[in-house]
């Protein structure tokens, strides 16, 4: 039955098909599939008029409107950051390069929840940045700025390791040829280059989104967290759990992990159109 | 922008210079400032201080928590990595594209969500919860639990390395090891793991560094037990609603300097690889 999977007669002289198989589908099942499928059942059990009646409640809606509002403003920021990192690195040189080019993955590296602490001393009133700010009227701690901000930080490489590389493979070609043809320098960016690195780019933003609005770590420092006000919904379905609410803390998961899988197909569909478009 | 498009010499000079000075001036705002001022806040009050934060009993707790998950996560991960790619890249068999794609769930989900997920397994209400109470396992709020979200959330990183490398190398010289007669534990010694090396051990980095990190599924599962269930990440935020903020800081700069060391040691590993 095993030797019969392997079509290739080739493939059938290497050893370790069932022991890796069986090592991964134990693994994923134990590991990732169980569990999931506990939230599911658990959301399934609660019934479609109090699921409907729990996500729908003042305080989620707010908890939701605050998370999508957030996102969206962090990954506006990051389609435009992301895409300048990503032209200055590939398309220019100067010194610090390298090091600038390194510092993209910080955001990756460091823990979400040191980073959360530090943008919040930092943007406080008697922060660095803070101290700056607050003077001219300008409060991002423990409002919907703080957690645009802590978003904005925790998905800052999406974009720039998205488009990177599809800008480094681009042919020079199509640029020279419409230089050539007199387009300004404006033109054969917005005709020419943006075009063909639009695909990488909406991706990029995309996993950008849905990366924020399942960010916790850093977002829980410099909220507040304010119910009706700064209270994201990760934050929401975590107090449930802590007031032993199984029903509404599941309710909540359940809608952030069908936004999560939503926007994961999403992405995947834009990664398949840019892979096509670059073999066009 | 429109000044650019009748390009002269001069805006054709001053764009670029414009384009990177706004970049790096972002990135000082953005990341550079928040990396510096967890030193900088780490050390306000002195060395000593510093010092007494972290030796610290709680403290030193947090760091031998964090040590411990990460030693019994990263070597289960290794394997699994491993395990994984061998079955995808070796072998057809149906539900092979579905078998990657659900190796790669967890970068999708929200930690906080996969915390969620085992409580509703594990926890007293949950699904085995009955079950374990009468056999008297303790899995949430306890260290089981945390270790095991910290595998949910870095069930990817190895595979991810490792998979499309071993596609790439294809199996020839394997193949070749075992028609010559090795075993297959000697093919695997001395001819898989010198070709995946690098990239397993750039995965093997990763997955470390997300281990030693990871906040919101273990601030879930853990109860947040001081001195307990108490992981370095969480310990951060408990310091901090404490009111301890240099403490706080001292613990975040441990984390920060391995984050410095895990980027250094990945950035010798993607020259190695080439």
């Amino acid at each position: 039955m095993i030797v019969q999977a392997a079509p290739i007669r080739a493939k059938r002289v290497l050893p370790g098909f069932t022991l890796s198989l069986g090592t991964t589908l134990l693994y994923l099942t134990v590991i990732i599939l169980i569990p999931v499928l506990a939230l599911i059942l658990k959301g399934a059990e609660i019934g479609p008029t109090r699921f409907w009646a729990i996500v729908t409640s003042p305080r989620a809606l707010a908890a939701f409107q605050v998370t999508l509002t957030a996102a969206v403003v962090a990954t506006l920021f990051n389609a435009i950051y992301g895409l300048l990192m990503a032209w200055v690195l590939v398309r220019h040189d100067f010194p610090g390069k390298r090091l600038l080019d390194a510092l993209m993955d910080i955001p990756f590296a460091l823990p979400t929840a040191v980073a959360g602490l530090s943008l919040t001393a930092l943007f406080s009133a008697n922060g660095w940045i803070g101290a700056w700010l607050e003077p001219q009227g300008i409060s991002v701690v423990y409002t919907i700025w703080g957690v645009a901000l802590a978003m904005a930080f925790t998905s800052v490489p999406f974009v720039v390791r998205s488009v990177q590389p599809v800008l480094e493979d681009l042919d020079p070609a199509y640029e020279q040829a419409a230089r050539t043809l007199g387009a300004s320098e404006w033109a054969i960016f917005s005709r020419v280059v943006f075009p063909q690195i639009l695909p990488a780019w909406l991706a990029g933003c995309t996993i950008a989104f849905a990366r924020s609005l399942g960010e916790f770590g850093a977002i829980v420092f410099i909220a507040g967290n304010i119910p009706m006000q700064t209270e994201i919904a990760a934050l929401l379905a975590f107090i449930r759990l802590e007031e032993f609410d199984y029903n509404g803390a599941a309710a909540i998961a359940l809608v952030l992990l069908i936004f999560a899988l939503v926007l994961l197909f999403i992405s995947n569909r834009l990664q398949a159109w840019a892979l096509r478009h670059k073999a066009v | 922008m429109q000044t650019v498009s009748h390009s002269g010499p001069v805006a054709s000079r001053l764009m670029p210079r414009l384009l990177i000075g706004l970049a790096v001036a972002l990135t000082l705002l953005i990341v550079v400032a928040p990396l510096f001022y967890i030193f900088a806040r780490a050390f306000a009050e002195g060395w000593r201080v510093y010092a007494d934060n972290l030796l610290h009993p709680v403290t030193r707790h947090a760091i031998w928590l964090t040590t411990i998950t990460a030693l019994i996560v990263v070597p289960v991960n290794i394997a699994f990595g491993i395990a994984a790619a061998w079955a995808v890249a070796r072998f057809r068999f149906p539900g092979r594209s579905l078998l990657v794609t659900a190796i790669e769930i967890p970068f999708s989900i929200s930690p906080i969500i996969a915390g969620i997920c085992y409580l509703l397994l594990y926890g007293r209400q949950g699904l085995l919860g009955p079950w374990l109470m009468e056999h008297e396992l303790q899995v949430m709020f306890a260290l089981p639990g945390i270790i095991l979200v910290t595998m949910f959330v870095t069930a990817p990183f190895v595979a991810r390395e490792v998979l499309p490398l071993m596609q790439a190398q294809g199996s020839e010289q394997e193949q070749a090891a075992v028609t010559l007669g090795a075993s297959g534990w000697q093919m695997f010694r001395r001819v898989t793991l010198p070709n995946i090396q690098w990239a397993l051990l750039y995965g093997a980095v990763l997955c470390t560094a997300r281990a030693v990190g990871e906040f919101g599924g273990v601030s879930v599962v853990s109860g947040n037990i001081r001195g307990q269930t108490n992981t370095l990440p969480l310990h951060v935020e408990l310091l901090f609603n404490d009111l301890n903020a240099t403490g706080a800081f001292a613990a975040a700069s441990v984390l920060t300097l391995l984050a410095l060391l895990a980027l250094v040691v990945k950035s010798i590993l993607e020259h190695r690889r080439g």
